[in-house]
């Protein structure tokens, strides 16, 4: 009895990797998923947060895309690993500080490791030629397959005839004839796959679905390593990038304000490791005090920012409360900051 | 088949960090344990359900109480 090859595929969530999978399920490979997490996905996070948000699904799109292809998926954490991907990239950066050619080769090299272990035959992956600045170029997916030991075991289904022959298709597993050519930015080929596979629903994430793309969100990081003694970050320090309006008051001095009850909530669940200020007299946002008050005048410029995020923004005085993080609490009464004497060098 | 209950503290983490807590100790278990994931992040409604109708286990309740959303599924490691 001919034996039924295995593919492990890297699924993102987006269409490109939805069309790969069923590509190859098309030709008889069993195929299960492997999601990678490293803490800047765009999903998750912001939408369950935000209530601007709330009409939006709450779903794992690479989740959704696993059950709609009927495959399991194996979401694994690399929060700690990919650190040394993000702060030493030896690609360097794109635009941002995405780092997309180093990590495109760590989750391969993870998918390698992967196979190994559970007797995987090979790694597909919807990548396209020429559809990334980085690293979805003729020149660097080469690299990717060389530097990640995936060599002639990873296969781009969407765009394989436009590769070397790999493995799997020279071995018979995989007929060449019915893998795609497609290359460049445009999606008109996926979209008509995506109709042929009578695919009607699926993600398209304007930039990606990471958030080291996102202009907004790489000034803030970039801040948070340019004031603090090491690059090195938690989890929470890049969460908290995507929470509330920011401030930089000073190098040792950010305040992060939320900027809706969502957030505010959320937020809520930090008191205990930062100090917070908050509104008594009015209903308003919660602010968590990253760093600490040199100056008399940081505390009253923080307060009175504070109280210009609440609903006394127009009141001639607002109270507020400092709380440290062990609990103890200090009250405070101030006059809201006026728009104009709002510093446009402290917004991050 | 083994019952037994075990718990997994998945509050103030986003999804899919309750996913990947519950997979990690869902892998450690035999066919007919219980597990009983609480959380904070409304996005398990949806998630933790998906993943288990993925990998065939199966979602016995899911409650709210207290801004917290517990959810019991069943470990079914059958292929």
């Amino acid at each position: 009895m001919k034996q039924k090859r295995k593919a492990v595929a890297l699924i993102s969530g987006g269409l490109d990797s939805m069309l790969a999978v069923k590509v190859i399920q098309e030709q008889g490979i069993l195929v299960e998923g492997i999601n990678f997490f490293t803490g800047f996905c765009v999903e998750g996070h912001t939408h369950a947060v935000r209530k601007k948000h709330k009409d939006k699904q709450k779903r794992n799109n690479a989740l959704w895309v696993a059950e709609q292809l009927g495959i399991k998926l194996h979401i694994v954490d690399v929060v700690d690993e990919y650190k040394d991907i993000l702060l030493n990239p030896v690609h360097g950066y794109g635009k941002n500080v995405n780092p997309c050619l180093d990590c495109k080769t760590f989750m391969v090299k993870k998918a390698v490791q992967w196979i190994k272990e559970h007797d995987f035959d090979f790694i597909i992956t919807g990548e396209v030629v020429g559809q990334r600045p980085m690293s979805q170029r003729r020149e660097t997916m080469p690299v990717v397959a060389k530097e990640s030991g995936g060599d002639d075991l990873l296969v781009r289904p969407l765009c394989a005839r436009q590769l070397p022959e790999t493995l799997p298709e020279r071995e018979g597993w995989l007929d060449r004839d019915r893998l795609y050519d497609f290359s460049g930015r445009t999606r008109k080929p996926q979209m008509a796959l995506a109709q042929q596979f009578g695919f009607k629903d699926y993600a398209q994430p304007a930039g990606g679905c990471c958030m080291l793309t996102d202009e907004n969100y790489a000034i803030k990081l970039q801040d948070m390593w340019h004031n603090r003694p090491s690059r090195n970050y938690e989890l929470d320090d890049i969460i908290m990038l995507k929470m509330g309006r920011h401030f930089r008051l000073a190098p040792y001095l950010k305040l992060i304000i939320g900027r809706e009850e969502g957030e505010n909530r959320f937020m809520q669940g930090y008191k205990n490791q930062f100090m917070s200020i908050f509104p008594t007299s009015h209903p308003g946002a919660l602010c968590l005090v990253d760093g600490e008050f040199k100056t008399d005048q940081e505390k009253q410029q923080a307060l009175a920012l504070v109280a210009r995020y609440s609903q006394g923004k127009n009141a001639a005085q607002v109270t507020l409360t400092i709380r440290q993080s062990d609990g103890t609490e200090q009250n405070f009464t101030i006059a809201p900051m006026a728009p104009e004497n709002i510093n446009r060098e402290w917004i991050i | 088949m083994s019952n037994e209950l075990h718990y997994v503290d998945a509050r103030r983490l986003l999804c899919p960090l309750p996913v990947i807590r519950a997979q990690d100790a869902v892998a450690q278990l035999k066919t007919g344990d219980k597990v009983v994931v609480t959380s904070t992040d409304p996005g398990v409604k949806a998630d933790i359900p998906a993943w288990c109708r993925i990998n065939g286990h199966e979602v016995i309740d899911i409650k709210e109480q207290d801004n917290e959303i517990i959810i019991t599924l069943c470990v079914n490691h059958k292929e």
